[in-house]
């Protein structure tokens, strides 16, 4: 038998062709759609950020009013709560996280545990934000209280140090799970010759195995930053959302995020514009953060491919 | 060597290659161990407290009327949330029927056709970045796209959208992991009996990929259905029956927030109940998700 | 277009099924392969053998489009198929891997059912007919592999559980379930067990009747065993420090192994190679 016996079984008919060069360009078309995305959203916000440009311009992130009645509008305490929270949440959770990824990266316990560990720690991220907020609002807050009391302190309750325990909670499965793999995906022999040359276990971890890891886990780091400075339901459930810049942690302060959930929905003429800014500087900041870490976590990837 | 074991009158060498635990280096071991056994001890607190009270104070409110009625309005008793949980199937639903299309057919290009690695590369770097986008300016972004140009107005559809967005890069992310995993050879077979690209793709590769595209969705369908800040002000909220998906729409997450910071307690009640079937819900769905990674053909 | 594949077809079909002519194979800038030309007759077993990295996959692949997937290769001369150029620009690649199959190194079944394996190359081929003549189609085809007797009571079940012997078999089935006029098959038995590997080979003496059969082997028995006719790839080093693989000799098997015209193709062949 020969080709020429079954012609038409065999020769793709002009549809099928068609439909092959439409498929891949479909795909081809979602992907870069994708790609776009990104700035699509970045481009929307900023220009119904517009108005609020136009009146405050670049006085809108040192200014520190804002006031919806006199369509006045600073967003410098958000700003400051913003950055203030995430970096305390970070104080907490880093040393934490860097501890818990040795230990689960290091063979001190069998597989079989530190797998269900990790499991553990994946839910811990997995737990929807909101569901952090309502235990802080009725556990950690009063919790907090009790123990301030103990001291004498007054504590109303709602505050930026409560947010940022409950931020640190929530990044630390970002922290854990990025430094773990940058951990064990170190070559086996960096360790075997560390402790060939005589080495103690924490004297490899601490001399050669870390610092080895170190971009990795300041990708992992910067990652959690950017999260922790754009959670939005745990903080704005228990930080009290007073638009005063406070230096104490134990006052109630607020950040974008938590301004733009509470304020969309019943803003009206300048004050969404205003919101629109504010969501911009929040996606300016997340941006320049997450695009640092993606940086720097992929050139990590690049170094063991 | 055993003979060593246990034999007091050692050379002072030999005696040096036993533990002695009260040698500085060994004390600094001991210590650090113990450390990091403490970093996890305080890790896993947080996560045991949450779900016990979660447990504790949701328990109580799991009733029939719970899945079967509106909440009450403020200050009465009884009720439950069940237009809130059809609510969030609802939104939920629709988020997939656009991201789920959207990111997996993305990533058969990224996995598949991107010919030249240039734009793959660029693809894959935003898209990472945009998974580190926080959620509520998914939510902004809808509200300006959707909601204050009126095209659909807070609406199940708007929240829907908004959840697509956040769902997007695990589902790319997750569905071209799973493609690079099926071998080379798969895709050669098919087009050596003389497949189309679109057969290849359609036909083989993904189908052998399936079970790791599921156990994608499923995490990002989990992560959706517990997402609040993007809906506040998209899908909005209801205290009652979802009315199509043009209207305003009540939602777990959102019934969750809103009845937290009400000062009655039938609400607050509520809220534990809520938040105990988003829970159970992510459990639930990480539990499937290990077990469908594990039916993997590859 | 399609339509003159098949006219030509029909026209030159004559004793030479591939013309190679004057081909030269890169690599982006890498020239892996130099100066092929030879012709391959119908309905026999011509065997690929040489040094491995000569080239001989690589113009095994050329012979159905297959490298078209890898992006840095390209090719210069020609390469007639019953006297059509397979690279004219008006050729469809996924036409010509129609006509020509292919069976690869290591056994790849599909991640579905026996039957759907052997289904799969005749439904996107546009099969028309209706269950019963697919459900024939499948059992000719895994009769033709010899394979029909030990799967035909568990065609549901996944090709993977199948022994590697029995997946290869399946893959041919496969390639010849869509009724190529050319098998290619790459060290087909490099991956299996002397039993597997007898069983292969009488398979392909078996298809020889139907088909043009292509094979790379590193086996040199193997090739003495099935082969009518052998080509002897070797490769030599160039001034920039690579290495380029070219066609040292084109015989009859008989020829190459009982009276080699080449010193290397006698070193080869008598296990002397370096
Ligand atoms: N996909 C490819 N990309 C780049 N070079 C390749 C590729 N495939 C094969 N080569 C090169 O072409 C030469 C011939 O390879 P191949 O055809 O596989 O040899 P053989 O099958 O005879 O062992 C080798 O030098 C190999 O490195
Ligand atoms: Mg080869």
């Amino acid at each position: 038998m020969t080709a020429s016996d079954v012609p038409n079984t065999r020769s793709r008919t002009a549809g099928e062709k068609k439909f092959d060069g439409f498929f891949v360009g479909l795909t081809t078309a979602f992907a870069i759609g994708t790609g776009l995305l990104l700035l699509a959203i970045s481009f929307i916000i900023l220009m119904a950020a517009i108005p609020a440009i136009r009146e405050f311009g670049l006085q809108f992130v040192i200014a520190s009013t804002w006031n919806p009645v006199q369509d006045a509008y600073g967003a410098l305490p958000m700003i400051y709560g913003t950055l203030v929270s995430a970096f305390i949440a970070l104080l907490i959770a880093v040393p934490l996280g860097l501890g818990v990824a040795i230990f689960l990266s290091e063979n001190f316990i069998p597989l079989k545990i530190r797998t269900v560990l990790v499991f553990m720690i994946e839910l811990l991220a997995a737990i929807p934000s909101v569901v952090y907020g309502l235990w802080g609002i009725f556990v950690l807050i009063p919790a907090m209280k009790w123990f301030f009391g103990l001291f004498g302190l007054q504590f109303i309750g709602p505050s930026m140090l409560t947010a940022a325990l409950i931020l640190s909670i929530m990044i630390l499965p970002i922290i854990i799970a990025i430094s773990r793999d940058s951990l064990a995906s170190l070559p086996p022999d960096l360790r075997q010759a560390s402790l060939g040359i005589g080495a103690t276990r924490w004297g490899t971890i601490f001399r050669v195995l870390i610092p080895a890891a170190v971009s990795g886990i300041v990708g992992g780091i910067m990652l959690a930053l950017g999260r922790a400075m754009g959670e939005t339901m745990a903080a704005t459930m228990v930080i009290g959302n007073s638009n005063q810049i406070s230096l104490s942690l134990l006052e109630p302060g607020n950040t974008i995020a938590s301004l733009l959930a509470n304020q969309f929905a019943e803003a009206k003429g300048l004050q969404v514009s205003a919101l629109m800014y504010a969501a911009f500087v929040l996606v300016i900041m997340t941006l320049v953060v997450n695009i640092l870490a993606q940086v720097i976590v992929s050139n990590v990837k690049a170094k063991y491919d | 060597m055993t003979s060593f074991r246990g034999t007091s009158p050692e050379s002072p060498s030999l005696a040096g290659l036993r533990k002695n635990s009260s040698r500085p280096r060994d004390v600094f071991n001991i210590i650090m161990t113990g450390l990091s056994v403490l970093c996890v001890v305080i890790t896993l607190i947080p996560l045991v407290l949450v779900l016990a009270f979660v447990t504790i104070q949701g328990a109580g409110s799991i009733t029939p009327a719970l899945f079967t009625e509106l909440p009450p309005p403020p200050g009465l008793e009884g009720g439950g949330i069940a237009n809130a949980i059809i609510g969030t199937l609802i939104v939920v639903a629709i988020a997939t029927l656009i991201s789920v299309p959207f990111g997996v057919m993305a990533a058969v290009y990224l996995s598949e056709f991107s010919k030249d690695g240039q734009v793959a590369r660029w693809v894959r770097f935003f898209t990472n970045v945009l998974s580190g986008v926080p959620s509520i300016i998914s939510g902004v972004f809808v509200y300006a796209l959707l909601v204050r140009t009126g095209l659909t107005g807070y609406s199940a559809v708007a929240g829907g959208v908004a959840l697509a967005v956040l769902m997007l890069p695990t589902i790319i992310r997750t569905t071209d992991e799973a493609l690079n995993i099926i071998p080379q050879e798969i895709r050669w077979a098919s087009i050596g009996v003389g497949a189309s690209r679109y057969q290849t793709v359609l036909q083989i590769v993904l189908p052998a990929a399936i079970p790791s595209i599921l156990t994608g969705v499923t995490l990002a369908i989990a992560r959706a259905a517990g997402e609040t800040a993007p809906l506040i002000f998209t899908a909005l909220f209801s205290s009652f029956w979802p009315n199509g998906i043009l209207q305003p729409i009540a939602t777990l997450s959102v019934l969750v927030y809103n009845f937290a910071i009400v000062p009655f307690e039938p609400q607050q009640e509520l809220a534990w109940a809520g938040s105990l079937i988003l829970v159970l819900l992510v459990l639930l769905t990480s539990i499937i998700a290990r077990v469908v990674t594990r039916q993997k053909t590859y | 277009m399609v339509e003159q594949v098949a006219a030509q077809t029909n026209q030159t079909k004559t004793s030479t099924v591939f013309k190679i002519e004057d081909c030269d194979i890169y690599y982006g800038s890498y020239k892996a392969v130099r100066d092929v030309s030879m012709e391959i007759p119908p309905n026999q077993i011509t065997s690929f053998i040489g040094p491995s990295g000569c080239g001989k996959s690589t113009i095994l692949r050329c012979l159905n489009r297959l490298n078209d997937l890898i992006e840095i290769f390209h090719l210069t001369g020609k390469i007639l198929y019953h006297g059509q150029n397979l690279y004219d620009s008006d050729i469809d690649p996924v036409e010509v891997r129609r006509r020509i199959g292919m069976v690869f190194q290591r056994p790849n079944p599909f991640p579905k059912t026996i039957y759907d394996n052997i289904a799969y190359g005749p439904r996107i081929n546009g099969f028309k007919g209706d269950t019963d003549e697919m459900d024939a189609l499948v059992e000719r085809s895994l009769k033709r592999a010899v394979l029909w007797d030990e799967v035909k009571d568990k065609l549901q079940e996944s090709g993977f559980s199948l022994s590697g012997g029995q997946q290869q078999r399946l893959c041919i089935a496969r390639a010849v379930a869509v009724d190529p006029e050319v098998v290619l098959m790459d060290e087909p038995c490099s991956a299996l067990d002397p039993i597997s590997t007898l069983k292969i080979e009488e398979l392909m003496m078996e298809l020889r009747e139907k088909y043009t059969i292509v094979i790379v082997t590193h086996n040199m028995q193997q090739a003495t065993r099935v082969a009518d006719k052998t080509a002897f790839f070797n490769a030599v080093p160039t001034e920039s420090g690579g290495k380029v693989g070219y066609l040292a000799e084109f015989n009859d098997t008989q020829e190459i192994f009982g009276n080699p015209k080449e010193t290397a193709t006698r070193d080869y062949v008598t296990g002397r190679f370096g």
